[in-house]
């Protein structure tokens, strides 16, 4: 038994915090957030030459050959700094499907282009009717000639506005909600029919609305088996929780570290705030709150990793917690920090607003714990 | 005990009803509830006025002042109704906060003066109190007044007021002495924002909107007839205003109304082919506040009727509003819960039909500045140490 990190890991870890300690102070995260691209292609470039671009991949691709304690590592650093850059989108959603489904000509087409910094890609599975089920799918995909014509709609589209490629979620057969009958598609960003309404997330984050109209691809565009995309989805779907996971557990140390700091400086009645004991008490049970949501994510991390057969109820109990947690955590950080936590100009309402997006992005706590409920108690 | 309302109220029900159905629009509603706060501020002056014109606008002022002369069933009527015909309460500054301080404490001019133009809404106040290092120990407050001939010159900053850029006046807590308990230095004046030395600032507050400020005064001279009561005295007066205030904040008709629309939006909204309100964990979530609220539309009965056989309220006030704001939190989660990955839309040019939702920015504003309401009009951690203090002689 042993939590410690590998020394590869560390460094890992100890680069990420650096470039977030030197490079990302929370004005350059502001001026990023408010530019048109709401990312920065530098800072991307950054990422690549770092290598962390290429930490999931094979390295058959030019891949680190990573697993999820070396992604988990990553994210958690990239929550502290509240980064805005697409890791999630274009790594570990739209690599991880090449990754874990695509062609071998798909793979050697996009990974070494996301590994150098020069593809950016999104993965649309959401509708508007789909709420949180990743199989109710209503956009088709019917055969045509030696290709696919694709039609519908696909809704907050993460990172939508800057991907080249989208992987797309489409129905092939089936009823609505049926898992089987879903397929995926590579579409290019630029193809015709493909119509794109951008607009912000309060995170920060820059989506679109995807209007599919009669959009081509050709047969070489699908993503793992014709019918059979709703497996993979759930895959990369669990791995993706388990790094918003690291992202969340980042997020909630810094807003405790900077909570009980505030504490400590700001006085009241002559003394600091944090000597009355009604307010230690409300810190010490986010600590706890944060050491445990903490030790879900090793206990998820472990159970994907080895494969062990409860790895989904240890994930869905994550994602319970996540919610739970974060948002008791940025609740006292905000409500600790009086009329300043309403601020926009402090971080701590911008850590919250992301632990809240990250809530509903792949299903909130009740979502998950229905998952679990029906694993466990069925 | 009885509860049941009389013929006569339930007439008066029927009126007010009638006339929110005639006076309140769904033009007004939108312009009500847009982030411009200049279109705002036009928009709830309108709507007052025609309160005004109604004779409803101050339900809670003695009737020789221009209140209504309501007994509480009334008032709690009329708050009801207001709040199930989606319609805001009231700017509080003017009418819930200086009036009753002014009819209470002012002089005959002050009252003269400043009553009528409140209840037109023909002056818009805020509320000068919280200082950069006195939020939550208020009485620790250093903004200056000093004598100067028939003039107090004021000096200092004070911080979080609400919609100070619109405000014609401001009432202050200035320090006036610095002898003795720091309670005692403290004096209420009323003070003109065209005021030479008056600057404000504005806060830029989590939901991205602006009605938070930061208000400097460099050598601002203010006439001694705008103090009320005597010298020193004002937090006594503050404090008589902080009880209203409080009972106020706790929003419980507003809670009911906004809970109902959670439950219709939920209605609506399909998760794996079935509505959400059929789920189990959801039903839980909206019981466990529906319980809570119906406790509390029932204690707050029990404060207003105590108030309206001679008691104040008191200590209660700060019960109402704890869990009057708890309940108002968890029924914005709850919008936030509806509205899923539409929760974080942002305002934009963007329709709510092209977006796919109606309501998910709405949530997010209500949610976000929603955090607020548990910090002002005096924390909840301050209203327990006064429960603790006060009813449980602590
Ligand atoms: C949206 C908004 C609108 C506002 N509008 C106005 C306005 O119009 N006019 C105006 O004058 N003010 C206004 N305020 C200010 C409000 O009254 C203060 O924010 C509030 O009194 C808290 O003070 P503070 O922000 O300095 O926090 P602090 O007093 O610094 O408190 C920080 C934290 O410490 C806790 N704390 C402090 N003392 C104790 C204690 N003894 N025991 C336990 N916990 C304690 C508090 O509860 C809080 O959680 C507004 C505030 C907000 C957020």
């Amino acid at each position: 038994m042993n939590f410690d990190f590998s020394e590869e890991q560390v460094m890992l870890r100890d680069s990420v915090a650096r470039f977030v300690q030197d490079d990302y102070d929370f004005d350059t995260r502001r001026s990023i957030a408010a530019s048109e691209a709401g990312m920065s292609r530098e800072f991307w470039q950054t990422f690549a030459e770092l290598g962390w671009l290429s930490i999931p991949f094979a390295e058959e691709h030019g891949g680190f050959g990573g697993d999820a304690v070396d992604v988990m590592v990553v994210m958690e650093q990239l929550g502290r700094g509240l980064v805005l850059e697409p890791y999630l989108e274009t790594v570990l959603l739209f690599g991880g499907l090449l990754q874990q489904g695509g062609s071998d000509a798909q793979q050697s087409d996009y990974i070494p282009a996301i590994i150098d910094g020069s593809c950016l890609g999104a993965f649309a599975y959401l509708e508007r009717q789909s709420r949180y089920e990743l199989a109710d799918v209503a956009t088709t995909a019917s055969a045509d000639g030696d290709g696919y014509r694709l039609n519908g709609e696909k809704v907050v589209v993460f990172n939508g506005g800057n991907a080249d490629h989208f992987i797309v979620s489409a129905r092939t057969s089936g009823e609505q909600c049926a898992e089987q009958g879903v397929s995926l598609f590579l579409v290019a960003a630029d193809a015709p029919g493909l119509d794109k309404l951008a607009y912000s997330l309060m995170d920060g984050r820059r989506v679109v609305n995807l209007v599919l109209n009669d959009v081509k691809v050709p047969a070489g565009n699908l993503v793992g088996e014709l019918d059979g995309g709703y497996p993979l989805i759930e895959s990369v779907v669990m791995q993706a929780v388990l790094a918003l996971g690291a992202e969340a557990v980042g997020i909630m140390g810094e807003l405790n570290a900077k909570t009980v700091e505030y504490t400590r400086t700001r006085e009241q009645f002559g003394v600091p705030i944090g000597s009355f004991q009604a307010l230690q008490h409300r810190m010490v049970d986010t600590f706890i709150a944060y050491e445990q949501t903490r030790s879900l994510l090793y206990r998820a991390v472990c159970a994907l990793t080895d494969a062990e057969e409860d790895a989904a109820t240890a994930v869905h109990a994550l994602k319970v917690m996540m919610d739970r947690a974060g948002k008791h955590i940025f609740g006292e950080a905000i409500q600790l920090h009086g009329g300043m936590g309403i601020t926009d100009e402090l971080d701590i309402g911008h850590y919250a607003k992301r632990l809240m997006m990250i809530n509903t992005t792949f299903g909130n706590g009740d979502y998950h714990q229905a998952k679990f409920n029906a694993l466990r108690y069925n | 005990m009885d509860t049941a309302f009389a013929s006569e109220d339930l007439a008066f029900r029927d009126e007010v009803r009638t006339f929110f159905a005639q006076a309140y629009d769904e033009e007004l509603d939108s312009r009500l509830s847009t982030p411009d706060p200049k279109v705002y501020k036009q928009a709830i002056v309108e709507w007052q006025k025609r309160l005004h014109e109604q004779g409803w606008i101050a339900p809670g002022w003695p009737a020789e002042y221009g209140g209504t002369g309501w007994d509480a069933t009334k008032s709690y009527i009329f708050e009801t109704e207001r709040a199930a015909a989606g319609i805001r309460d009231v700017v509080p500054f003017g009418l819930k906060m200086v009036g009753p301080v002014i009819y209470t404490f002012g002089t005959d001019e002050q009252k003269q003066h400043f009553l009528p133009r409140i209840l037109s809404s023909d002056d818009w106040w805020c509320q000068g109190y919280s200082e950069p290092g006195s939020g939550s120990d208020l009485a620790s407050l250093k903004t200056k007044a000093e004598r100067d001939g028939d003039d107090y010159v004021v000096n200092g900053a004070k911080i979080w007021t609400t919609y100070a850029q619109h405000a014609d006046w401001i009432f202050c807590l200035v320090r006036t002495s610095s002898e003795g308990k720091k309670q005692e230095g403290i004096s209420f004046l009323l003070i003109d924002m065209k005021t030479p030395g008056i600057k404000v600032n504005p806060i830029v507050s989590i939901d991205n909107h602006h009605s938070l400020n930061e208000v400097e005064f460099n050598n601002v001279r203010v006439p001694v007839a705008n103090r009320i009561g005597e010298e020193n005295k004002g937090w006594t007066y503050a404090k008589a205003l902080l009880a209203h205030e409080r009972t106020a904040i706790a929003e419980v008709a507003d809670s009911k109304r906004k809970l109902e629309q959670v439950r219709e939006f939920a209605r609506a909204e399909v998760n794996g082919g079935k509505s959400l309100l059929a789920d189990p964990l959801f039903q839980k979530r909206l019981s466990d506040v529906e319980i809570e609220l119906m406790a509390l539309e029932f204690t707050e009965l029990r404060v207003l009727a105590s108030v309206a056989t001679g008691g104040a309220p008191g200590a209660e006030s700060s019960l109402l509003k704890i869990r009057g704001t708890e309940i108002q939190q968890a029924v914005q989660e709850l919008r936030m819960e509806v509205a899923a990955y539409y929760q974080g839309a942002m305002p934009s040019e963007l329709t709510a039909e092209a977006l796919g939702h109606a309501f998910g920015r709405e949530a997010r504003q209500a949610y976000m500045y929603g955090r607020a309401s548990t910090i002002y009009g005096g924390s909840n951690e301050v209203q327990k140490n006064v429960i603790a203090k006060a009813v449980l002689g602590l």
